[in-house]
């Protein structure tokens, strides 16, 4: 039992001094997580809007399909993405495989159906009246769209903080692309994975308790945000 | 419509129901081929934590069975790295460990967390790189690894490290620590991973990396690597295994199974286990990837 209250100790202290490898860990998962979560929001909420308020046949279905594709498991993606970047693989000559840009690409294609999909289901269910009133003011389609994610945008970026928490937290696919790499593509959750198979806890501990604090932070805000609204 | 596929749904089930049980009732014929053996020999289970190596290499998946035929002990393999191996005999989460740290190994049975030691086997380490050996250190030193290894420092190429505190990875530092370099650098890239995905990140970077000659092997078809060193006496590497001291747990000791784990030690370094080792790689890759040589 030793080991973990050690390990908590050893945490703490890294954490207030402040460790070089665990800062550069760090901020290396929020650029990548953010990159990725920013790139999916830009093409995925408006399209998520527009597919939601346009009727056309078979949308039962593709809402099936949407909600499937958020629940993709990450390793898969990482697989899919790893065939495709790898020497052998058709992007091969890019070079990308093992580098920051394959853990964005991986994670944004992770993210994006997610925020698809939260958007889209936000939208089917509360866009209706805002649509109405934009019809009534005489609103183009690309007008309508704009005005209903003005008017949704809290819960838009409550739905986008979900996203970033499961661009930040997965470990499965930045580990298949990322390789996990010390000084390269050395992320938190791999890092986590790592040291535990190290047998080599504190770092672990120290990491967990980052992570959970970026949670706290990011819905904080964003709580505060949602009320004074 | 409804009605109808509830009734058949219904139906369904009685018939599952009704099928299933009188084999459960009387004694399994087919299965009888199996049963005489699990009475003789009653074996308990144990928990054998052991390198990435063993594992990813299919030796378990080939003695173990043997051993349960032989005892009836079945054995849960846990493969993780030396480092955390040991960690789990200190916590008392295994009963027996299989590792290649020598070392760390004495150091563990000294410390009261093993039994004892005994030799198992050894198999070998590679220096693998490129096909077209740009350093050409085939041609330079095919069986001098502290030379290879000078001259990917002086030229600062990509070499991939498992930098996972693994037997590997302490093998590899070990090395380095004989040729008189440390590693460091932006070509020196630690990937903290297992054997198999460190080949892949050094076929994709086209660097070196010294890698163990069964997970190379059982690899090479997906490769674009070849041998380039081998054979250099600073590239063997011993396996020992050793039984977890039921003392480490205190008053849960009885939670460790010694007396099978023991068994599993006795089985693996006698004759027929050694001959076994042996035998193993030789249908597929033309040559054995571990060399017994337990006294």
């Amino acid at each position: 039992m030793s080991y973990i209250t050690e390990g908590f100790k050893e945490a703490v202290k890294l954490l207030i001094t402040w460790d070089g490898e665990v800062f550069q860990i760090v901020s290396l998962s929020i650029l990548v997580s953010t990159s990725a979560t920013l790139f999916a929001s830009i093409i995925s909420v408006p399209l998520g809007t527009y597919f939601a308020i346009k009727k056309f046949k078979g949308k039962n279905l593709f809402s099936r399909l949407t909600y499937t594709m958020m629940s993709i498991p990450s390793v898969v993606i990482g697989l899919l993405v790893a065939i495709g970047l790898s020497r052998k693989g058709p992007l091969g000559h890019l070079d990308l495989l093992y580098t920051k840009e394959a853990m964005i690409i991986a994670q944004g294609l992770l993210v994006t159906p997610l925020i698809f999909g939260l958007t889209y289901g936000l939208v089917k269910s509360r866009g209706n009246t805002i649509e109405k009133v934009a019809f009534t003011l005489g609103c183009n389609r690309l007008d309508t769209i704009i005005l209903i994610i003005r008017e949704l945008r809290v819960d838009i970026l409550i739905n986008i903080a979900t996203a970033f928490s499961r661009a930040i937290s997965e470990v499965g696919a930045v580990m298949i692309v990322g390789g996990n790499i010390k000084n390269y593509t050395r992320v938190m959750t791999t890092t986590i994975s790592m040291m535990n198979s190290m047998g080599d806890y504190p770092m672990a501990i120290a990491l967990g308790i980052v992570l959970l604090l970026i949670s706290f932070i990011i819905h904080s805000i964003i709580y505060s945000y949602s009320r004074e609204e | 419509m409804k009605k109808r596929l509830s009734i058949f749904l219904v139906l369904l089930l009685i018939f599952t129901i009704v099928g299933c049980s009188p084999k459960s009732e009387t004694p399994q014929e087919p299965d009888g081929l199996q049963e005489p053996q699990e009475v003789s020999k009653q074996g308990g289970t144990i928990l054998l934590s052991t390198t990435t190596s063993t594992e990813d290499s299919g030796l378990l998946n080939f003695l173990l069975p043997k051993f349960k035929e032989d005892t009836g002990i079945e054995v849960k393999v846990i493969a993780v790295g030396t480092g955390q191996a040991l960690q789990m005999g200190k916590d008392g989460e295994a009963d027996i460990l299989l590792v290649h740290a020598k070392e760390s190994e004495v150091e563990f049975v000294e410390e009261g967390y093993g039994i004892e030691r005994k030799d198992v086997m050894y198999n070998d380490f590679i220096l693998v790189g490129p096909k077209e050996d740009p350093l050409g250190l085939k041609d330079k030193s095919p069986d001098n690894i502290l030379e290879g290894l000078k001259v990917i420092e002086g030229e600062k190429f990509t070499f991939v490290s498992r930098g996972d505190d693994s037997g590997t990875h302490k093998k590899e530092l070990n090395i380095w620590k004989s040729a008189d370099i440390k590693p460091e650098g932006d070509w020196y890239l630690e990937v903290g991973q297992g054997m198999g995905d460190v080949l892949k990140i050094t076929n994709e970077k086209q660097g070196y990396t010294i890698t163990d000659r069964a997970t190379y092997l059982s690899m090479k078809d997906d490769l674009d690597l070849d041998i380039i060193i081998e054979g250099d006496e600073n590239l063997f590497n011993q396996y020992g295994i050793i039984p977890v001291n039921p003392e480490v747990l205190g008053d849960k000791a009885n939670q460790i199974n010694q007396e099978d784990a023991k068994e599993f030690m006795n089985w693996i370094v006698s004759e027929k286990g050694q001959s076994l080792i042996k035998e193993f790689g030789i249908e597929e890759y033309g040559q054995p990837l571990f060399i017994p040589n337990a006294q």
